[in-house]
């Protein structure tokens, strides 16, 4: 996390940092966007890796080499692309493992998504030890995919859900959650880093202080994990949940970490091949985790893929990649904060590389169209965070997010293009 | 560029979205639906005051951008004191003026010269798909309202 201290040890490697070099490295960032007629386009400005980053070349060609060189079905064939393709794909479990630190490659299931993932927890541990009257707690900084899988739960178990709220810098408000703590909790579901804020939350403190209660956490680590470090052990997550497309990894395959004594208690999510021992139609047992939980072929080519996206992260230094980004936001908000009219929504110490704002008088839909027109790609609307949105009493926003591979002229250009919305609503 | 800018957002349109018409909620009115687009948050009420198949009154309130306000105002303008068949021949004609090229478009019913540049004005929005959604809210909340619906959400567009 993009902590002070984490922040000064790595000022030294962000002179190494040539953000010039590592663009080169994604070849998508090189085209122009609304070229037409013999018009030259704009340069693509692209703000909106924290919906999904762009892949660099390195990742595109593990990819490509994968599918024309080693590509088979993994766990099944005796054949020799079989052992290939599958010791290919458990050494990246090996790598996912320890880009978090988790204790062994057996607390790595491998899932769709983010969002999969938590349906998993909430359907095969939600529906196992949760009933009527027990309470979870989940924070108002949640995104949908961190709300709507406990209703799901909340529908067929009637458990309750109780919401943490946060203050006008979009700080977590730990006095309320240590009282909204008691014997009815029965789980913790928090962000570890806001998609809207950038609030990143206190991960240990949060997972201590239901641990005192025996109480599981956990984490939404979607946003966290692209921005620091994170230590699973160190915060002593018992889940923890990510996505590989915006941790410059392919679509379609998200991580659930969990521990294991909790993995093994857990019952399968869903049915099929690779997650059985035996079956026979009077009774079938089930592997232990993580195969329990990866019924189906996976996307064998994606999980390729995300390996090469972490030695990618891990060559150009986790540290380096903070600071820069660190430096990116300082920018940016500097730079923002001198438009009037423009309120940055979300200000807590520590934040993570996002910026939203609203702007007196227009709209986002009309902000979003009209930077576009200029290159600059950010998103609008509420970002799957509906209940913040009514929090902050904002509505929707603009977001601008912050990669490895962005730079300051691109904040800048950001900027002018708001101005330019502003002379053309006169606002 | 620039000039597909200026186009959306014509003077006319941004007079609009910032000094919306009939944006008020009458005593008097017999239907009424609710625009609504999950992905931006836009939420408009329209409201009908419907006599002898004859739109004696319509007026509306909510928010959203300058594109779905302005459209939902000169909505607003366009179809007080039509009757319930000619306003929704003016939705139809709307629609696919948002969303199909000339030559793609139909007759959907008789709509003078002057209505008609009224609704044209609109149509360079056509050039941005994702924002042909913010255009016809109102618009489809005005059709549900006519019908005898309640609410129109632009999943369903």
């Amino acid at each position: 996390m993009p902590e002070a201290d984490a922040i000064l040890s790595a000022q030294k490697a962000i002179g190494a940092y040539d953000v010039a070099r590592v663009r080169e490295d994604f070849p998508i960032l090189g085209r122009s966007v609304h070229a037409r007629k013999g018009k030259p386009g704009k340069p693509l400005v692209y703000l909106d890796s924290g919906a999904s980053a762009h892949k660099p070349r390195q990742v595109i060609q593990a990819m490509t080499r994968f599918l024309e060189e080693d590509y088979s079905n993994i766990h099944r064939g005796v054949h020799f692309l079989s052992q290939t393709a599958t010791d290919q794909f458990e050494a990246v479990r090996t790598k996912v493992a320890r880009f978090i630190n988790a204790p062994s490659d057996r607390n790595i299931v491998f899932t769709r998504s983010s969002t999969e993932a938590i349906n998993l927890v909430a359907a095969s541990y939600g529906r196992t030890f949760l009933s009527e009257g027990d309470e979870i707690i989940l924070s108002i900084m949640e995104h949908h995919a961190n709300i709507v899988p406990w209703q799901l739960l909340q529908a067929d178990k009637k458990i309750v859900i109780k919401v943490v709220p946060c203050d006008e810098d979009g700080v977590l408000d730990l006095d309320a959650y240590k009282s909204l703590l008691s014997d009815r909790t029965k789980l913790v579901a928090i962000t570890h880093c806001s998609n809207v804020l950038g609030t990143v939350t206190p991960a240990r403190t949060i997972a201590a202080l239901a641990h005192e209660r025996g109480v599981p956490v956990l984490f939404d680590g979607s946003q966290a994990v692209v921005h620091g470090r994170v230590d699973v052990q160190d915060i002593d997550a018992d889940f923890y949940v990510f996505t590989a497309h915006k941790l410059y990894g392919p679509t379609g395959l998200g991580v659930l970490y969990g521990k294991y004594d909790i993995l093994k208690r857990m019952p399968p999510y869903q049915g099929g091949g690779d997650m059985i021992e035996s079956v026979s139609f009077e009774g079938t047992t089930f592997k232990a985790p993580p195969a329990r939980f990866e019924a189906g072929t996976p996307p064998i080519t994606e999980v390729i893929g995300f390996g090469a996206a972490l030695d990618y992260i891990e060559a150009l230094g986790r540290d380096a990649i903070a600071a820069h980004e660190h430096d990116l936001l300082k920018y940016a908000t500097q730079q923002l904060s001198q438009i009037e009219g423009l309120r940055i929504i979300g200000t807590a110490p520590g934040k993570g590389p996002i910026v939203s704002f609203a702007l007196d008088g227009v709209h986002p839909h009309d902000v979003g169209t009209i930077v576009d027109q200029y290159g600059v790609a950010v998103r609008v609307g509420r970002h799957c965070a509906e209940p913040l949105a009514e929090r902050f009493g904002v509505g929707p926003t603009v977001r601008a997010s912050f990669g490895l591979y962005n730079t300051r002229a691109e904040a800048d250009a950001l900027v002018e293009s708001l101005q330019a919305v502003k002379e053309f609503f006169g606002a | 560029m620039m000039d597909d800018l200026r186009e959306l957002y014509q003077e006319v349109i941004l007079d609009h979205g910032k000094n919306p018409r009939n944006f008020r909620h009458p005593d008097d009115s017999n239907r009424e639906a609710k625009g609504e687009n999950p992905m931006c948050g836009d939420r408009f009420m329209v409201y009908l005051t419907l006599k002898d198949g004859v739109v004696a009154d319509v007026a509306f309130q909510g928010r959203g951008c300058a594109i779905s306000t302005a459209s939902a105002s000169m909505m607003t303008e366009l179809v007080q004191g039509k009757t319930a068949e000619e306003a929704e021949t003016l939705f139809h004609t709307f629609h696919e003026l948002c969303t199909k090229d000339e030559d793609e478009q139909g007759a959907h019913g008789e709509v003078d010269e002057e209505t008609m540049e009224k609704l044209m004005v609109m149509s360079g929005v056509r050039q941005f798909p994702v924002r042909v959604k913010c255009a016809t809210l109102a618009w489809h909340a005005m059709n549900a309202a006519l019908h005898g619906q309640d609410s129109a959400s632009s999943d369903q567009f």
